[in-house]
């Protein structure tokens, strides 16, 4: 892992307190003053001790130039996760369980660990994939209907919009 | 209106038990611990979050909190879901095929991989 300044640091420490803190004030809903002293020092606390455990880029993606291409990966996941789970149902309810299972791979182009794990948690959640193991670039995936085994052809089933909107975000 | 939120967030818990219900029949009907898995998690992610919303929506109190737990339930759903998975193919459960060997290269590859190191 990247060893980060010590600015970036402190910039890392603020923005996951605040991230923390909007947590505890959603969480007990009240604006009580007491509550919101021991909600400062307590996600003060858990955002000093994890500070070493997110070390990297991961907030990068607020800059306000990316935003509008994450509320555009939001909004497409959205739409695929319900995609999925129609899918799922589909297939569980025909009696003659029309599934065709096989593990294929591809290989993407993100760098970041980061990112791979957006990544990959994206196609786990979207119909009919669920990734298994990521090796170096490539990512192992089940697919329960699988239409093609080359990895390029998987590529673009699978992961190509994804990905799209992902490399505008992280890279 | 809180009339309408309450059918609103009934209407929710349905559609949320029903996805729930898939999710658990398709963990008896498929043949193999991944497909098993697939049901597991894609099912229950909606099934759990609109039940969890229509909750949230019939006691407006809670409205916030759910929302909290709606995301907390869509980042943690898939990586368990990976990680049983990996722990899956690690103790070298074979996936279910209909036959077609090359659809199985891929497994073997991560297997071998496994092995040499």
């Amino acid at each position: 892992m990247k060893e980060s300044t010590f600015s970036a640091k402190v910039m890392h420490f603020f923005l996951s307190w605040a991230l923390l803190f909007l947590v505890w004030l959603a969480f007990t809903s009240t604006l009580e003053i007491q509550e919101v002293l021991v909600g400062a020092a307590t996600t003060m606390l858990v955002a000093l001790f994890t500070l070493r455990f997110f070390d990297c880029c991961t907030f990068s993606f607020l800059a306000p130039g990316k935003l509008y291409n994450v509320i555009k990966y939001i909004i497409v996941f959205i739409i695929e996760m319900i995609k999925a789970n129609f899918d799922v149902a589909r297939r569980v309810i025909s009696p003659s369980l029309p599934i065709n299972p096989g593990i294929v791979k591809i290989r993407t182009k993100l760098k970041t660990n980061y990112a791979k794990m957006v990544l990959a948690n994206s196609i786990t959640l979207t119909p009919g994939t669920l990734s298994v193991d990521i090796v170096d670039d490539y990512i192992y995936i089940h697919w329960i209907d699988v239409k093609n085994t080359d990895p390029e052809q998987a590529f673009k089933d699978i992961a190509e919009t994804f990905e799209k909107i992902l490399l505008k975000i992280f890279e | 209106m809180n009339q309408i939120l309450e059918i609103l967030g009934l209407i929710l818990i349905i559609i949320g038990s029903i996805f729930l219900f898939l999710g658990a029949l398709g963990i008896y009907r498929m043949p193999d611990v991944y497909n098993r898995l697939q049901a597991g998690t894609k099912a229950t992610t909606l099934g759990g979050m609109s039940l969890i919303i229509g909750v949230g929506l019939i006691q407006p109190d809670w409205f916030w909190k759910s929302l909290i737990l709606v995301i907390f339930i869509a980042l943690s759903n898939p990586i368990s879901s990976h990680a049983l998975a990996r722990s899956a193919y690690k103790s070298k459960i074979k996936p279910f095929f209909k036959g077609k060997e090359e659809d199985l290269d891929a497994y073997k590859e991560v297997v071998e991989r496994n092995e040499n190191n």
